[in-house]
């Protein structure tokens, strides 16, 4: 990997993880309510985002995401202000106009579909998008992104078993972000085995398994699996092994919990031993976000909520734009 | 209505840019376990997978893509109940960026001799998820109309024909359907045994839309309103011509569609009998009658001469297998008769505003 491309997925970890702190900080600022999101999964999400076709419409990639994946929209171009908006349920919050939960988007002009705090339903509607993919030719996939817990719900399985049906294998990468909770329940105490993605192995699903915590390998694992499925229309399952740094939510705190790696504190000391950041440069670009995430706070505390007289809209559909 | 079906998902297809008819048994060789998809180009076969067809269904149309997945029966589709939520979310959660324009079609209701687990109703449920439109026809020809227009609608429809009269037939042709039945079953319906080589041969048959939200008057009449649906709409148009020996008129509507529901039709009509029965096969507790009957005494209370009565199924976890316990569980005929002949006759309430009724053969056991 040459330098540019480290020095840009740090910047990416670093911006997103400084939202996250954002967020995190609005809940005791009175600024928001429930904070739910994905710090400790930088390393391999932020690939994920970098890897995309990003595009509306089956010629582009579809996205089914969960409440971690802030790293991914962050790498997609996400700005920082919009997912604050959505933290203070903002009229502007563009995700769902500050109807649904932070770090819960929908974005049409990205194939980046609704997301829900409903586990693993994600898994279910998946094959959908990748089937009309499939059908109708072209590069897109549709990727599918939830955790080790979620795993277990049926929906995990419909996934794949409708993605490797006979002569109907779809292109679908599956990504389980392994954090090894369940909220409070570790996965130890759930799962006869930790390598979830070889669930994946009877259903001739290619698999893997790669330290998410560990950027370079999961940029390395991620394109792998992201040419597989672009190039042979058929679904890959990749397992990344990461950390939760402020636990399960704002539920239990969202305080940063001791003895879990981080991804960027790993990466920063890699990066200045190879010389490539030196530590006031790593410095420079978390201030930089800082400054950032306080500005667009302030923009938004300036914005207004949702008119209640706008309740119903949208129950129903009401035309473009 | 099976065929009446048949030929509104082959225009679907057609037509009005359907890409996927889908669900258990649903593609050849069977087309369906009552036929309705029978011969049709983009039906396919899906796993046993109720969560997996609805979610398919979902990012189907989540690309613009118009799909039609059928649960086998209603009795199937609970465990899909929040993938059905997620649906009827998906345009007020994203704020208008994503709508669904997609139809689930799952039969319900009971008098197939369907036991515990083939004789559900749906409709209750259903319509407590905002987001869908909910259809129950209960005529072939509604059936084809109302099928062609939840295809056009952009929302997520539940199209809901009772199982029961999925093999009636009605009196009403299908604009282009051929007169002779004996040709349409020779055109369309697959023969027994090997069908491999078996393509229908589709009559030309015309756009035929039943708009939502207009129920159908069936009889006219002064004595009182009644309000029904699906499989018990033509159980009560039968007891509304047998009452009429007895002298008694009646207001009669198949609503058709229950979201969006037609009040304008049941407030006129209870304003000019100023009494009202709603007739449904489903349990009896928080039951969608109870939301028309709320709905006319928010909209029409001073008209009513009687308390409004719903006459449903009993609150049981199932229907018997057995026919005398199906019986006593779903409102039979003279059941209906006596409801409405009850309340043609009672006394009016001095001063309006409703008074109890005794309905013989059946009290409601609350919860």
């Amino acid at each position: 990997m040459d330098a540019a491309k480290k020095l840009r997925l740090h910047d990416l970890m670093v911006k997103s993880r400084v939202l996250e702190e954002q967020l995190i900080a609005m809940t005791r600022s009175g600024d928001g309510f429930f904070w739910i999101g994905g710090p400790g999964e930088e390393a391999f999400n932020v690939p994920v985002g970098l890897l995309v076709q990003k595009g509306e419409g089956p010629a582009f990639d579809y996205l089914h995401l969960h409440y971690r994946s802030s790293g991914i929209l962050t790498a997609m171009g996400a700005e920082m202000i919009d997912a604050i908006r959505q933290m203070r349920a903002t009229a502007t919050d563009p995700y769902s106009g500050g109807r649904n939960f932070v770090n819960h988007y929908a974005r049409h002009g990205w194939n980046v579909v609704p997301g829900t705090p409903t586990i693993e339903v994600q898994h279910s509607m998946v094959i959908g998008t990748a089937w009309v993919q499939k059908r109708e030719g072209g590069t897109g996939i549709s990727i599918v992104n939830g955790g080790d817990a979620g795993a277990a719900e049926g929906d995990f399985a419909t996934c794949l078993n409708w993605a490797s049906r006979p002569s109907h294998e779809l292109p679908v990468l599956i990504l389980i972000a392994h954090n090894h909770y369940g909220i409070s329940t570790e996965s130890t105490t759930q799962w006869h085995m930790q390598d979830i993605a070889s669930r994946a192995g009877p259903f001739g699903i290619r698999h893997a398994m790669v330290d998410g915590n560990d950027v370079e390998a999961s940029w390395a694992a991620l394109e792998e699996a992201f040419a597989y499925v672009r190039r042979e229309r058929r679904p890959y399952c990749l397992q990344g092994n990461v950390s939760r740094l402020n636990g399960h939510s704002s539920s239990t705190g969202g305080a940063r919990v001791e003895g879990e790696r981080d991804c960027i504190a790993d990466f920063e000391q890699k990066l200045a031993a190879e010389k490539l950041l030196a530590p006031d440069a790593a410095k420079a670009v978390w201030d930089k976000y800082r400054v950032e995430a306080k500005a667009a706070l302030e923009q938004a505390r300036a914005e207004s909520y949702p008119d209640p007289a706008t309740l119903h809209r949208h129950t129903f559909y009401e035309g473009e734009g | 209505m099976a065929q009446a079906i048949r030929l509104a998902l082959h225009v679907g297809e057609a037509r009005m840019g359907v890409t996927d008819v889908f669900g258990e048994d649903v593609g050849p060789p069977l087309g369906g376990v009552f036929t309705c998809t029978q011969g049709l180009e983009t039906a396919w076969n899906s796993p046993l997978d109720e969560r997996g067809i609805v979610g398919m269904a979902m990012g189907i149309a989540m690309t613009g893509r118009i799909p039609v997945a059928e649960i086998q029966f209603c009795d199937y589709i609970f465990n899909a109940i929040d993938m059905l939520k997620l649906a009827g979310n998906a345009s007020w959660g994203s704020n208008g960026a994503y709508h669904l324009p997609m139809v689930v079609m799952t039969p319900v209701g009971s008098g197939i001799h369907g036991s515990i687990y083939h004789s559900h109703s749906f409709e209750s449920v259903m319509t407590h998820i905002p987001g869908w439109k909910v259809v129950l026809p209960s005529t072939p020809i509604d059936a084809y109309g109302l099928m062609l227009s939840a295809i056009r609608d952009p929302n997520p429809v539940m199209f809901l024909p009772p199982k029961a009269l999925l093999r009636t037939k009605g009196d009403e042709l299908i604009p282009g359907e051929p007169a002779d039945q004996r040709q349409l079953h020779a055109m369309i319906d697959a023969p027994l045994g090997d069908r491999s080589k078996w393509k229908p041969e589709w009559p030309d048959v015309e756009d035929y839309f039943v708009p939502f939200g207009k129920a159908k008057r069936l009889r006219e009449g002064r004595n009182a309103t009644v309000v029904t649906y699906g499989r018990l709409a033509p159980v009560c148009l039968r007891a509304a011509d047998e009452l009429a020996a007895e002298g008694l008129s009646f207001d009669l509507f198949d609503l058709r569609s229950l979201v969006p529901l037609d009040w304008d039709a049941i407030v006129a009509s209870v304003g000019r009998t100023h009494r009202l029965l709603v007739v449904n096969e489903d349990t009896e507790v928080t039951n969608f009658g109870e939301h028309v009957i709320r709905g006319v005494i928010d909209r029409a209370f001073a008209e009513l001469e009687a308390a409004p009565v719903l006459l449903a199924g009993a609150d049981v976890p199932g229907i018997g297998m057995a026919w005398t316990l199906e019986a006593a569980s779903v409102p039979q005929q003279e059941a209906v008769v006596a409801a409405m002949r009850t309340l043609a006759t009672a006394p009016a309430r001095e001063g309006g505003g409703g008074g109890f009724l005794d309905i013989p053969l059946r009290l409601p056991r609350y919860r």
